[in-house]
């Protein structure tokens, strides 16, 4: 016991580093960090002024200059309220659907095929190639194994168990489960990663304390695999929030499943509404740093107790 | 020792379903490359190698020229990406200095925007600046995103290197940069090589930035995104295969490379 508390509280060698030749971490950094200031804060700066641009007067489409309009917010809000919930809406369901489905592989990844590294990280392997296949291709994929001529719909629809003029493609359903596969992997990892460090003898602990395996599993397992849930959820809540190929009618979208991200594009590439489309992403940015700061303490919180 | 009663049986079941059912649009990508297609892919029309043989014969080589570019831009993206992530990640770890907690929010920030926000910020930029887009806007705008995969990557490398060794270089009078290159640089070396593979997958497969970005320059996701209402050429499928193939190929490498060292450092002691 005395040694357990010893090694606990002995620091790493790194944890502190030494306050030395503070000219040559400048130089380190500098480069990098004037890349990321010029070409990340830079351009998030230009977005809201950007964002609060008025139509220049008697000029042409697409045209416009830098004013204080905050009134673009107001009109893009009212506009596409319905594209925001959605967003939302679609990014949260497919997170826990992600968590769902990953959970138990991630557990018997890094729990159960402990005993055979070789499983392991062949399995692995498994959870990332989808990583390896085009992004679009992919979903493309997933359309035509959903669209009403394949062999998955005319079967369904056989049997009874699809209305006979039901689509799958062009629906909610199918947005949901275009970004629910696409960000499975970025789940999966980091599960994968805190159930691989899980020590057993916790859970041998609650099972000779009489604990049943739910009980243990929900007050043992769960808590302790908090850092990769948060992780988890962030990965895929985030990309999910703003992605806008799977709600793309050309891939697994219709006209009543566009995103925020539909709405962004269209105004920025299409209808060159270069405010509306500002406006848009930094509401998008905002909300999900908000969230994210609150589900980070909230989760945090839970952890302690 | 009984441990979750539902890990027995169900557990290594749906593993297997679940990773077969991660498996289906790879297996329907590459089968479809065989696809003796006319305009789009989507029926079945018989085997051919045709595609495979003259991946470049389709559009008067559209399909190729997008594959070229997202080439070029990835290995550049990545290789000022991952100096400058390296560059970082070295001075996190190594040296203490103000501005410490800011540059990790910064590193940080990328990660956590939504890529559409990132690609309409740089494209509002490069509006306001009057910067047409092109290739270089493109490379730009991967770099900007890829470092702080780089430094989160090289990050643990550096954090889990002994600096006796670099000691023992110093005690041995080699000069700092002897001590770089000899000793620091081919250590961290598997893990630049990793945050690299990963920046250049991250460029290769990026869609939402490219498409603010890109003014009239094809990149091959791009393509494809252009290509989805009349159709995807099998071409499309079969680069596709190859990068999956070889993308498979370079991870079971490193990993059983990675198998094999533990073997040795675990027979060492």
């Amino acid at each position: 016991m005395a040694f357990a508390a010893f090694s606990s509280t002995a620091a790493p060698p790194t944890d502190a580093p030494p306050r030395r030749r503070s000219k040559v971490a400048l130089l380190l950094l500098l480069p990098g960090i004037l890349y990321l200031v010029l070409f990340f804060l830079a351009p998030l700066v230009s977005l809201i002024l950007t964002s609060l641009q008025a139509p220049t007067e008697f000029g042409d489409i697409g045209m416009y200059s830098y004013a204080f309009r905050w009134e673009n917010y107001v009109a893009v809000v009212e506009q596409y309220w319905p594209h925001i919930l959605r967003s939302f809406g679609y990014a949260i369901v497919a997170t826990v659907l992600a968590l769902a489905f990953s959970y138990p592989l991630a557990y018997f990844i890094g729990v159960t095929a402990r005993k055979w590294p070789l499983l392991q990280s062949l399995m692995l392997v498994l959870v990332i190639a989808p990583f390896f296949i085009s992004f679009l291709l992919r979903t493309l994929a997933w359309k035509q194994i959903l669209s009403d001529e394949s062999f998955l719909v005319t079967s369904l629809k056989a049997v009874s168990l699809l209305a006979p003029d039901a689509h799958l493609t062009g629906t909610a359903f199918s947005v949901i489960f275009g970004l629910t596969y696409n960000f499975i992997p970025f789940m999966t990892l980091p599960l994968y990663t805190t159930l691989e460090r899980l020590d057993l003898r916790y859970l041998e602990a609650g099972n000779d304390l009489y604990a049943s395996g739910f009980h243990t599993f929900r007050t043992v397992t769960i808590p302790l695999s908090m850092p990769g849930i948060v992780a988890g959820t962030l990965l895929t809540f985030i990309p999910a929030a703003g992605d806008y190929i799977n709600a793309s009618r050309d891939f697994l979208g219709g006209a009543d499943t566009q995103m925020i991200g539909n709405v962004i594009e269209a105004n920025f590439l299409v209808l060159l509404n270069y405010p509306a489309a500002a406006a848009l992403s930094i509401i998008l940015m905002t909300v999900i740093l908000v969230i994210v700061g609150v589900y980070v303490k909230r989760s945090g919180t839970e952890e302690l107790l | 020792m009984r441990r979750l009663s539902l890990g027995t049986w169900l557990l290594p079941v749906y593993s297997a379903l679940a990773l077969i059912f991660l498996m289906i649009p790879i297996v329907y990508t590459f089968v479809f490359s065989f696809n003796d297609s006319l305009k789009s892919n989507i029926t079945w029309r018989g085997f051919t190698l045709d595609k495979w043989l003259n991946v470049c014969a389709v559009q008067n080589g559209a399909v190729c020229e997008a594959f070229g570019n997202s080439l070029i831009i990835g290995v550049v993206a990545t290789v000022i990406a991952t100096t400058l992530g390296t560059m970082i990640a070295i001075a996190l770890v190594r040296y203490r200095f103000r501005f410490r907690a800011g540059t990790s929010l910064l590193l940080f920030l990328p990660m956590a925007t939504p890529e559409v926000v990132l690609g309409a910020g740089l494209a509002a930029q490069f509006l306001s600046l009057g910067v047409p887009k092109d290739m270089l806007t493109i490379i730009l705008a991967h770099t900007m995103f890829c470092i702080s995969f780089v430094v989160v990557t090289v990050k643990a490398r550096v954090a889990g290197l002994d600096p006796a060794l670099e000691e023992a270089g110093r005690d041995l009078y080699g000069s700092p940069a002897q001590v770089f290159a000899r000793i620091t640089f081919p250590l961290l070396l598997p893990g630049i090589l990793a945050a690299a593979l990963l920046s250049f997958a991250l460029s290769f497969d990026d869609f939402i930035i490219t498409n603010f970005n890109s003014g009239a320059v094809t990149t091959f996701p791009k393509y494809i995104y252009i290509s989805a209402s009349r159709g995807i050429p099998a071409e499309a499928n079969v680069i596709a295969s190859m990068v999956f193939i070889l993308a498979l190929v370079i991870v079971v490498t490193a990993q059983v490379s990675a198998g094999a060292r533990a073997k040795r450092q675990a027979r060492q002691g």
